[in-house]
């Protein structure tokens, strides 16, 4: 069979099976649209928010709701709907960047232990089990200490605490195919690994590896706004969910409206992401009818 | 299934000392010169010198990681740098008050999460599955930090019913103890039962198809007494090592819990660490989680080994 014969006989009916599996869950849609609206308002955010995220109003201190500010104003001022939507600026870099990351140091180390087996495997893998033994989160503050406190060193700290994730995924999906027939054919008519590795085995272990960077996302909004919560991600003035929650718990009493939105932003989208990486998970997996 | 035991015993030395390279690595990754904070203001040339030969900084960096690992291993963590404490003696400090908090959030998290599964998983497809499901989702998707402002909102600023912040140890005052707790640990508590509602509900869905369910039912059993007994009891096995892998989930969380709510934790202890350059302090509250959690892993796996029948005989 010639690869375009198989592209239109083989793949594209698979690609079609797995879209209509996942068109049918309704959970994964409105996950997938809670993503999609996520992504438009945080691109769009400079274009459509009302008012500039960092400009202050002394007039306007600590405003409840109003058709002016539609949620409220914060200790200085600022408008907090026009500082959510550019807070999620923050948070999709986070997420995108962070699992970007984690995916491009994950996925050839995991490739390298799955297919050299041995020494190489054996010593990727006590790593991989040393950095998952501290707890993400104290893994990443440890991170973000020794960088330094910004949104960048956030990101990176968040994406090398998930690299430990990634690297055993795909060791197991490589190890999974490894000795498939496509595998040892190749092998055979003398192609060099590095282009078995590159042509054949990394488009054959992307999809769980697309499951686990979209639920990744989920977690990587969450640990940037916890570090940003804790004052180790995105510094003030400029905006983010985390640092947001952690001004506004400072006001629970005088103006409770602060604290709402911005952990309501990290929920839905969180939710969102969790949705879509189940559905995903669900369409993919050939077992799910 | 001793020499299985054994074997997970002697995979963790590795795992141990590797997590030992990676700490010490990242303290000299850390920025600026430790010893320039032990000196004080001053940074007298001479006190910086007998500083480097005291704490081995002059030896080189394979010399430094042995001195490390011995002053490890005889118990000694380090010390604060800002206070000369010891970093044991931290430690000791604050656990106990995390361990307040983890135990209040595991029993919560016990008593939501696995009626939970059960009730899902027996009434699987029907509403109540769904709303379970939802509710789960839910626990894992919401921030616990905004869960803990909301609830100081809502339960201590507006209803006046509990204290927003502070700690009491149970065997000071345990009436007090538990107003004060159990906020927390619930914060603490909701993303960990939302795992173990997903878990249980599965591992009971495996084993509901079973035979030998099928049997008891043909028998004439009641059905709590299929679900409780019969099933519930196998789908333990899983459930329990889980249990101790959302170790690390839960100290993570408890970093972020006790912030919100000012309690004097190990979660606290770090943070504050981290914000005082007390690069001692932070070296040795990540080793020692790193220890406790692989310990846990090990406890895990030799749990799963003598509850599993078939690896028990095996």
């Amino acid at each position: 069979m010639s690869v375009a014969a198989l592209e239109t006989e083989v793949i594209a009916p698979a690609r079609s099976r797995v879209l209509t599996k996942f068109l049918r869950n309704r959970s994964a849609v409105i996950g997938a649209v809670m993503v999609g609206i996520f992504v438009a308002l945080a691109v769009l955010a400079p274009l459509i928010s009302p008012y500039d995220p960092n400009q202050t109003n002394f007039a306007a201190l600590r405003k409840p709701p109003s058709m002016a500010h539609w949620l409220g104003t914060d200790e200085l001022g600022r408008d907090i709907l026009s500082r959510v939507m550019h807070g999620g600026i923050a948070s999709l870099y986070a997420g995108v960047l962070s699992v970007a990351i984690a995916l491009l140091i994950g996925l050839p180390i995991g490739l390298a232990a799955g297919w050299y087996t041995g020494a190489v495997d054996a010593i990727i893998s006590r790593a991989t089990d040393a950095l998952l033994a501290v707890p993400f989160l104290i893994l990443a503050i440890a991170f973000a200490a020794a960088l330094g406190p910004s949104l960048t060193n956030a990101m990176i700290a968040i994406g090398l605490s998930q690299v430990p994730i990634f690297v055993r995924i795909t060791r197991g999906q490589v190890l999974a195919i490894r000795n498939e027939d496509f595998i040892e054919g190749a092998r055979a008519v003398g192609v060099a690994d590095f282009m078995i590795l590159l042509r054949h085995v990394t488009p054959n272990i992307m999809p769980p590896l697309l499951v686990q960077a979209t639920l990744t996302v989920a977690v990587a909004i969450i640990a940037e706004a916890s570090l940003s919560f804790l004052g180790l991600g995105q510094q003030p003035p400029a905006p983010s969910w985390g640092s947001m929650l952690n001004t506004a718990k400072n006001f629970l009493e005088q103006a409770p409206w602060m604290s709402f939105s911005p952990g309501a932003a990290i929920f839905f989208v969180v939710l969102g992401f969790n949705l879509f990486g189940d559905g995903l998970r669900d369409a993919l997996d050939p077992r799910e009818t | 299934m001793w020499s299985l035991i054994l074997r997970r015993i002697m995979v963790a030395i590795p795992t141990l000392f590797l997590v030992m390279v990676f700490v010490f690595i990242l303290q000299r990754l850390l920025p600026g010169d430790p010893l320039l904070v032990m000196a004080g203001e001053e940074r007298d040339p001479a006190v910086l010198e007998d500083l480097r030969k005291l704490y081995g900084f002059d030896q080189p960096l394979p010399m430094q990681f042995l001195i490390w690992m011995r002053e490890v291993f005889s118990g000694n963590f380090g010390v604060s740098l800002r206070t000369s404490i010891p970093v044991t003696e931290l430690i000791a400090q604050t656990l106990p008050v995390t361990i307040q908090l983890a135990v209040a959030s595991i029993i919560i998290a016990l008593l939501i999460g696995i009626p939970m599964g059960i009730l899902a998983a027996v009434k699987k497809g029907t509403t109540v599955d769904y709303v379970a499901s939802a509710v789960s989702l839910s626990g894992l998707s919401i921030p616990n930090f905004w869960l803990g402002i909301i609830l100081i909102l809502v339960i201590s600023v507006q209803l006046r019913w509990l204290p927003a912040s502070g700690f009491v140890s149970v065997f000071d005052d345990p009436v007090e103890a538990l107003r004060v707790t159990i906020m927390p640990a619930f914060v603490l508590g909701s993303g960990l039962a939302a795992a173990l509602m997903r878990h249980t509900r599965s591992a009971m869905l495996e084993v509901l198809r079973l035979d030998y369910i099928r049997t008891a039912r043909a028998k004439g059993l009641l059905p709590h007494t299929v679900i409780l007994r019969h099933a519930l009891r196998n789908a333990l096995v899983p459930i329990v090592t889980l249990s101790t892998l959302l170790f690390g989930q839960l100290l993570a969380g408890a970093v972020l819990t006790e912030q919100v709510f000012t309690i004097p934790g190990f979660g606290k202890l770090i943070v504050d660490a981290v914000f005082n350059r007390d690069y001692g302090v932070v070296q040795g509250v990540v080793l020692c989680t790193a220890v406790a959690f692989i310990l846990m892993n090990l406890i895990a796996d030799v749990l799963y080994i003598l509850i599993n029948p078939r690896l028990r005989t095996g």
